[in-house]
């Protein structure tokens, strides 16, 4: 069959090396940052600044982590930040019976939502990026009408414990962090419910025909978003030591679809990129840091970061359309 | 294009329905069905307007509703491009900070006249537009991602421009620009005729010119179109620069109302335009949708907000709840309705 509209193939050399470059940028880019960083950033390899990096980075990473699998499903959820704010107001009510129930009455919010995502996506058949958006407007309304529209100081030891202590040098956040990455690295690539999830990002009307059970899997796919979501809500209000539902995770889906898309897992779905979530999230964090700790106002950081994404995108551009 | 041909067998079909563009003839249920997608908005806000009148004294007084009209002018042009963007399938996350981007340029401008004041924010925006268009009509890239890198690139460039927000730009006092945005006719403000214009011109675009129909066309089907021989880059280009363009003016008509350019304004916009579109009936998978429903989605929003704070043991995080669940409610209808016509 010819293809008018494709463009015309490049020589075999260079379509390799664009292929190694749209498998491996991500990482070379890294590799880059942290080099160019030892050189010029004073202190930069010291245990104490990458610990920082670390803490600094995990909400986004745990949330761009349930994205990369709704990514996988050609779906997007933009309620992230939202479920980060119901967390953020849903702990405080609860917090009185313990830390243990306003944990688990936060994360039973956030499954709410992510079964209605879910609903909405795979029964009704809306498209993703609605449905999570009526959620995103919403979903903060919502907390702040639980919060009264205050911030509340945190003061469970239990939970101010997760935000600062560490185990053997590393904190709490990173290991939690850590061992989410490993779970859903796990999940994807050594469970049927991962292929099936893949499979369906590639091909939906072909899974559906194949006997897959499509909507059980993407409503769960969407809860486990915004059950991470949840966690890092959880985790930035420990940090803070205070639960505020009108900033929290404002605008954090965006740097968290940025995380996943510059890892490699293309937004037209049916690939996920675990290993290259992180490194994405890691890659535009320590650009962002690199940038200001040169003194580059963080202004000009978002505009440099802006051409960055273009650029990661238009090299990936093309990859699993024909190839 | 025969209808017996194109008519299931057994089907009840009243005789003399309508025919449609693919030559298939319409039962009434769908008749209704494309009734609700496209005039729905318009029977819901004619509803609640009616409801809050009787509810509210303060509600139909003439204050109060030119009060709605004003707050929504801003809103309006924005989801006027958005609904452009939106038919030929994509979409633009960036107006939220370009209308902010326009309102500093246009302070700035207008300290040296009144065409500086429209002319600097329409190139810079128009030029955003532009670069979105390029990206994703002949980059071949997802228009979710190139605009929301632009989103960042605005929003960094216009705090750039202010010194990270500490310095605000003044609009002089009695210039003919400030004059644009504060003036009034018949007690009503100049956006407000200014927004409605636009959307006149709108509608002539997209139903009456040879680029409204590739629009249109593009959405519904790319491929077609591209066969046809239509100008399908040139139309996605041109969507996304009159999406910016507009944002940016949009920012310069809040300058001129307020009298300075506030580098913070606008953020989530984007995702207001985006509910006023889709509740006006504009389908996000593209192809279908008109400027009149985006209008009445957008007064919906605005009439929802002005209840609200009428009621005034409610807060205003009430109104995102709202507004969150009639969006839900509109997409789920909608989806249902086209299901059904399928």
């Amino acid at each position: 069959m010819t293809d008018t509209l494709a463009p015309p193939a490049p020589s075999p050399q260079r379509a390799r090396t664009l292929a190694w470059l749209q498998e491996n940028g991500v990482y070379v880019a890294l590799a880059a940052v942290v080099v160019v960083n030892a050189v010029i950033t004073p202190n930069f390899l010291t245990v104490a600044s990458l610990r920082t990096q670390a803490i600094q980075v995990v909400p986004v990473l745990i949330i761009a982590l349930g994205l990369a699998l709704v990514i996988g499903t050609e779906g997007i959820d933009l309620s992230v930040g939202s479920v980060m704010a119901l967390t953020a107001a849903v702990v405080p009510l609860y917090l009185g019976y313990g830390a243990l129930p306003a944990v688990l009455a936060a994360l039973a919010v956030a499954a709410c939502v992510g079964v209605v995502n879910g609903w909405l996506v795979a029964v009704i058949g809306v498209q993703p990026i609605v449905a999570t958006l009526a959620l995103l407007v919403g979903g903060r309304g919502l907390a702040l009408v639980f919060a009264g529209g205050q911030s509340k100081d945190i003061e469970n030891e239990a939970l101010l414990a997760l935000g600062s202590d560490e185990l053997l040098g590393v904190p709490y956040v990173v290991l939690v962090a850590l061992v989410l990455t490993l779970l859903v690295a796990f999940l994807v690539r050594r469970t049927t419910f991962g292929r099936q999830l893949v499979a369906i990002g590639g091909n939906r009307t072909a899974s559906d025909l194949a006997g897959l059970p499509v909507r059980r899997v993407l409503i769960v796919v969407y809860v486990i978003s915004a059950l991470l979501a949840c966690v890092a809500g959880l985790i930035a209000t420990a940090r803070l030591e205070a639960s505020d539902p009108s900033t929290i995770g404002n605008l954090i889906e965006l740097s968290a679809i940025t995380a996943v898309v510059v890892g490699g897992t293309p937004l037209s779905g049916g690939r996920v990129r675990i290993l290259g979530t992180v490194a994405g999230a890691l890659l535009m964090h320590l650009i962002r840091v690199t940038l200001i700790t040169q003194d580059v106002p963080d202004s000009a950081a978002q505009m440099i970061q802006a051409a960055i994404i273009v650029a990661a995108v238009y090299v990936q551009r093309g990859r699993g359309t024909g190839q | 294009m025969s209808s017996a041909t194109g008519t299931p067998a057994g089907s009840s079909l009243a005789p003399g329905a309508p025919i449609t563009d693919g030559g298939v003839q319409e039962s009434r249920w769908e008749r209704a069905a494309r009734a609700a997608q496209e005039r729905g908005a318009l029977a819901v806000l004619v509803l609640v307007v009616l409801v809050a009148s009787f509810a509210f004294d303060t509600f139909a007084t003439g204050a109060n509703l030119s009060n709605i009209a004003i707050q929504s002018a801003f809103l309006a042009v924005i989801a006027l491009g958005m609904t452009f963007v939106i038919i030929t399938g994509g979409i633009d996350l960036s107006v939220g900070s370009v209308y902010a981007l326009g309102g500093v340029l246009a302070a700035w401008g207008s300290q040296h006249g009144t065409w500086a004041a429209l002319l600097v924010p329409l190139v810079v925006c128009g030029g955003i537009g532009l670069v979105n268009g390029l990206l994703i009509a002949r980059g071949g890239m997802a228009p979710f991602i190139v605009t929301l890198a632009t989103l960042l690139f605005a929003r960094g460039l216009t705090l750039t421009i202010t010194d990270s927000g500490a310095e605000v730009f003044l609009v002089p006092q009695g210039s003919s620009f400030s004059r644009l945005g504060q003036g009034e006719l018949f007690g009503i403000a100049y956006p407000v005729y200014v927004a409605l214009g636009l959307f006149a011109l709108g509608a002539l675009l997209l139903q009456r010119t040879a680029f409204g129909q590739t629009v249109l066309a593009v959405g519904s089907n790319e491929d077609a179109a591209t066969l046809m021989g239509m100008r399908v880059q040139r139309a996605k280009l041109l969507a996304y620069v009159l999406s910016g363009t507009l944002a940016g003016f949009a920012g310069a008509m809040l300058a001129a109302r307020s009298s300075s350019g506030v580098p913070t304004v606008g953020v989530g916009l984007e995702l207001d335009a985006i509910a006023a579109v889709v509740i006006g009936g504009t389908l996000l998978t593209g192809g279908a949708g008109t400027t009149g429903g985006t209008l009445c989605g957008v007064l919906l929003l605005g009439v929802i907000q002005n209840v609200i704070n009428q009621i005034g043991s409610l807060g205003s995080s009430y109104q995102s709840v709202v507004s969150g669940a009639f969006l839900i409610v509109v997409v789920v209808v909608q989806t249902f309705l086209s299901r059904r016509r399928r």
